[in-house]
């Protein structure tokens, strides 16, 4: 069942997408035969499958993606899908050829081709998708791809906001569609069509039907631009022609009238379906024919022709019986064509006269007698004259508002409004025709016109021999695709139709003379109309009113936004606090506070420890203002904090602290400098208040949480560690043993993490000019002795000692408190303070080390510890060890974890000494640019 | 006789931390708080190795080394910052 060519068929376009702009260093013709070689490919390839299709074969295949959830990799390939297949890549061609003629040497035509066979993929996979849920993401993808189109012309104001405004209604259809086909899905069982297409029953019958249907139905409408969503269409002019003839014709505005034949058989046949679809297809028929007898603009015209059209289509989709069906389709077929070559016939002529506007346009026949004779043929078939193919489906449709039965006495109101629509048709028409062509001379075009190159002809002149053969020869040509189409469309057995241009005189006869003699009668008094016209409409610009919403939303949301994020950190804290607070003192209130774990005796020391913690808690946050001695009784808080470490045990952490504390120290220093000694009271009363309240809520119920949590016995992860430690990394360490081996994998993001932010800061600090204060916070001018003797004196000698002892910790790191972080800190704090006491140069002249260089090597080394465990067939990070025993030393353990934990200590002390030695040299920049002036 | 000695040292060590905090919170002035805080530092030295003895443990000392070092580096960078200002020049 699987049919493995019809992935490529989506595929070939989607990733050919990359072709056109790699060949566009070739020139533009390169660009466009690698957009075409792309496309005709996939239309081999889909012309190979004709065969068992048009043998009545629905072809399927078939991949799992996210199965559980209904979303397959499923396409199929039947009559409607061919049809539409066959349309997308057959016109996609000849507006390939088509564009490269009519784009412009400064469009990046790479791009455009590049866009377009994204949005042909994307079409495809419209129409070949199974799975509904897959078809819902190519659907989005055609409305992203369309945006990218209508947008091409970025340069323009209105092009960005046609294609802003197509975006919004159809995104916002396929919203509702997305929400449609999920209630379809739960209402079948399934989200595969096969299944859906077979449930009509089951459907119709369900309360959500009339919702489910009124979502699809809004995804539909709002693609194929029906009435009330029809505005976005003409505004998407903007594009550049070759897109609008594709988007027009074969695609696009096609997607939504396919999702009505698609879903026919599941949805159509109701009360409700007549009601909402036919009269939304006969409101739209009527208003696109209307608007597009006024429209002075050639595409303008063509646009709301358009419109016009795909009403009519729908509403033959929405009579619901099979032979509205069968006209539906050929509708689709026949319109495709003609629209396509009137497209590209309107672009010629913009192109060879530079102007669209038929105030200008007259008399072009003398000009361009053979691209006038293709576009009269065409024309001739959007009018619905006998001997070309919009007289056969026209005849049909005629015919098919003759045989409904929901109207009752009401039935007249749709073969009324369908002749209407048709002399309206019959009059745009003779106006493209004599307006453009005959009528007068051409008044001040911009250019003289003549004959468009001979290639940019070929496309409109297979298109126009298409409307022809159609036409004339209907049972030879169309007969065969339309009767699968209609086939799988209907899901059952065909009605019987006839394709033959004389029926003998009937109402539908008499129903297209009124309209042709209607429409020429309109034609000649249209100086009246217009007049009457201006009078009875103001106009009205559907992208103006858009616009203007679109603004007020964006000030909606942005006053939202003032409100909710104002920039004030306080207030986010504030907000982010009280909720915390507020949440889980709502959600604990009733849970008693202590368990049944007994609190461990309280001596003397600790309770002494206690105490200067919250003592000088409380003094840092009192004199916060005075940085200085808030960073030393914040210095107290950091040492209680090691000491409890120790006393609870936790040596690891204690050693990190401290490390931690005296760097963060030195840091605070150095930047302490350049900033005020105190900080301005700013906060009122009332705020203070406010922050006391917050954070002792805060604090209270964090303490509160401590407390239940300790008190309550409770199984923690720890065990697991200690009883693997040994065996698993080799140490006795469990904190290291979980750093470099268990954990490797963090520690080795979080020393990469510390290197970035390193140079990150590195980067900041270059070029930073900065006042240095020449006096301290009481106005004392500094001391004059650089480098006290004393202080150099003592430090020197502490250099040695503190390299012995980081060594130290970091050899004995794996089986005893200690580690690569905490001997660098002790390296790295060393080091510092040599710089301290005797000063950058003299440190500099004996250490000149690249701190960059020594960061970067100490990553690598862990990254490469990291890779080595690949060499021998264990994942990344494994850590290996083993026992060895060396004379004099004796027995000791060496594990490559030591080796990973080396490059720790590396990008430790490479990242501290980037960061301070950095800001140090600071003022050491400033003091030479000061001397100098 | 041993733990009554070790006692006692943690009561006077408990009594002589609580005063040094009472400079670092009273200063007057910022040598003050300083002096007091690096006393601190040494006071937990002993406090810590006190430990180590109470617990007849080693596993201690190392913090108590620690502290030895970055409280000295620590009390350095403050008073340089409070002569020159600049503490890296």
């Amino acid at each position: 069942m699987n049919n493995s060519l019809l992935l490529p068929l989506i595929l070939l376009p989607l990733f050919g997408a990359l072709l056109p702009p790699l060949f566009h260093r070739f020139g533009r013709t390169a660009s466009a035969w690698a957009a075409a070689v792309v496309v005709a490919a996939a239309l081999l390839l889909l012309l190979s499958l004709l065969s068992p299709v048009f043998g009545g074969q629905t072809l399927l295949y078939h991949a799992d993606w996210l199965p559980a959830y209904g979303l397959n990799l499923s396409l199929r390939l039947d009559g409607l899908s061919m049809l539409f297949a066959l349309l997308i890549l057959g016109i996609g061609l000849l507006v390939i050829l088509y564009a490269r003629y009519y784009l412009s040497e400064r469009d990046p035509m790479g791009r455009f081709y590049g866009f377009l066979l994204l949005f042909m993929a994307a079409m495809l996979g419209v129409v070949l998708s199974e799975n509904l849920l897959l078809m819902l993401v190519f659907w989005e993808m055609t409305s992203l791809s369309s945006f990218l189109l209508i947008g091409y012309w970025k340069y323009r104001a209105d092009a960005r906001q046609g294609a802003r405004l197509a975006l919004t209604i159809t995104g916002a259809g396929g919203l509702s569609l997305l929400a449609g086909i999920l209630l379809l899905g739960q209402i079948s069982g399934s989200y595969e069509l096969s299944v859906v297409l077979d449930s009509a029953d089951i459907i119709q019958a369900h309360p959500l039907y009339p919702v489910t249907l009124v979502l699809i139905l809004l995804g539909a409408f709002t693609k194929s631009a029906q009435f009330p969503f029809h505005f976005w269409l003409p505004h998407a002019m903007a594009a550049p022609t070759p897109v609008s003839a594709y988007l027009h014709s074969a695609t696009m505005v096609k997607a939504g009238v396919f999702l009505l034949a698609r879903l026919f058989p599941a949805l159509a046949g109701t009360e409700l379906w007549f009601y909402l679809v036919a009269s939304t297809g006969m409101i739209t028929l009527l208003l696109g024919a209307y608007h597009a007898l006024f429209k002075h603009d050639l595409k303008g015209l063509l646009a709301y022709s358009t419109i016009s059209h795909l009403g009519l289509i729908t509403l033959l989709f929405g009579l619901g019986t099979p032979l509205g069906a069968v006209a539906g389709v050929f509708h689709i077929i026949n319109h495709a064509i003609f629209k396509a070559s009137l497209f590209m016939a309107a672009g010629i002529i913009d192109h060879e006269s530079g102007t669209r506007d038929m105030h200008k346009l007259n008399g072009l026949w003398r000009y361009m007698p053979h691209t006038a004779t293709l576009a009269m043929v065409a024309a001739a078939s959007m009018a619905g004259v006998p001997l070309f193919n919009g007289f056969l489906s026209k005849e049909m449709f005629f015919a098919e508002t003759l045989h409904q039965g929901w109207l009752g006495d009401w039935s007249w109101l749709l073969p009324l409004g369908a002749t209407l629509a048709g002399v309206f048709a019959v009059a745009y028409s003779i106006r493209f025709i004599h307006d453009v062509f005959f009528n007068g001379e051409p008044i001040d075009l911009p250019r003289t016109p003549h004959e468009p190159p001979r290639y940019m002809k070929v496309p409109v002149e297979i298109l126009v021999a298409l409307c022809l053969l159609v036409g004339v020869v209907p049972a030879w040509t169309v007969a065969p695709l339309l009767a699968t189409a209609a086939s799988s469309t209907i899901g059952g057995e065909l009605p019987r139709y006839s394709l033959a241009i004389w029926h003998g005189i009937n109402t539908p006869l008499l129903m297209s003379l009124i309209a042709m003699l209607g429409g020429a009668l309109m034609y000649a008094l249209r100086h009246h109309l217009f007049a009457l016209h201006a009078r009875c409409f103001r106009p009205f610009d559907a992208k103006q009113v858009f616009e203007r919403l679109l603004y007020k939303l964006i000030l909606l949301a942005r006053g939202l936004t003032e409100v909710l994020e104002n920039g004030s950190l306080q207030r986010y804290l504030g907000l982010l606090i009280g909720s915390v607070v507020l949440v889980t003192g709502v959600a604990l209130w009733d849970t008693p506070l202590s368990g049944p774990v007994p609190s461990a005796e309280v001596d003397a020391v600790t309770l002494v420890g206690a105490l200067a913690l919250a003592a000088s808690a409380l003094t840092t946050t009192i004199w916060h203002r005075h940085r200085l001695v808030a960073l030393i009784q914040l210095s107290v808080v950091g040492l209680v904090v090691s000491v409890a470490f120790v006393r609870f045990a936790a040596p690891d952490l204690a050693l990190t602290q401290l490390s931690v504390e005296m760097v963060t120290i030195i840091l605070l220093m150095l930047v302490l400098y350049f900033l005020p000694q105190h900080t301005p009271a700013e906060s009122s009363s009332l705020r203070k208040g406010r922050d006391l309240l917050l954070a002792g809520g805060a604090g209270a119920s964090v303490a509160l949480l401590a407390w239940g949590v300790l008190t309550r016995p409770y199984q923690t992860i720890g065990d697991y560690f200690m009883q693997q430690s040994l065996p698993g990394g080799g140490g006795h360490n469990v904190v290291n043993v979980i750093l470099v081996d268990f954990r490797g994998f963090d520690t080795l993001g979080e020393v990469t993490v510390l290197g970035i932010a390193a140079i990150g800061i590195l980067m900041l600090l270059r070029g930073l000019r900065l006042k240095m204060p020449a006096a301290d916070g009481e106005g004392r001018p500094w001391a004059s002795d650089r480098y006290p003797m004393i202080l150099a004196v003592i430090s020197r000698p502490l250099l040695p000692l503190a390299l012995v002892v980081a060594i130290y910790l970091m050899l004995r790191g794996h089986n005893m408190p200690g580690g690569g972080f905490i001997a660098g800190l002790v390296t790295a704090i060393a080091l510092i303070l040599q710089y301290v006491a005797s000063g950058i140069a003299w440190t500099r002249a004996r250490m000149n080390i690249n701190y960059i260089k020594l960061t970067a090597t100490g990553v690598l080394l862990s990254t490469l510890t990291g890779l080595g465990s690949w060499l021998f067939g264990y994942p990344f990070l494994t850590s290996g060890f083993g026992h060895f025993h060396l004379p004099l030393v004796g027995e000791f353990e060496l594990a490559t974890a030591m080796l990973f934990d080396l490059g720790v200590y590396l990008a430790v002390i490479g990242s501290t000494l980037l960061v301070l030695a950095n800001l140090g040299t600071l003022t050491l920049i400033n003091r030479e640019m000061a001397e100098e002036n | 006789m041993l733990s009554l000695a070790i006692e006692a040292a943690f009561a006077m060590m408990s009594l002589a931390l609580l005063f040094n905090l009472w400079r670092v919170v009273r200063g007057p002035d910022l040598p003050d708080r300083i002096l007091a805080l690096d006393t601190m530092y040494i006071n937990t030295i002993a406090l810590i190795v006190l430990y180590g003895v109470h617990e007849q443990s080693g596993f201690y000392f190392e913090a108590a080394l620690l502290i030895a070092v970055m409280g000295f580096v620590g009390t350095v960078a403050v008073v340089k910052y409070l002569l020159r200002g600049d503490i890296v020049e």
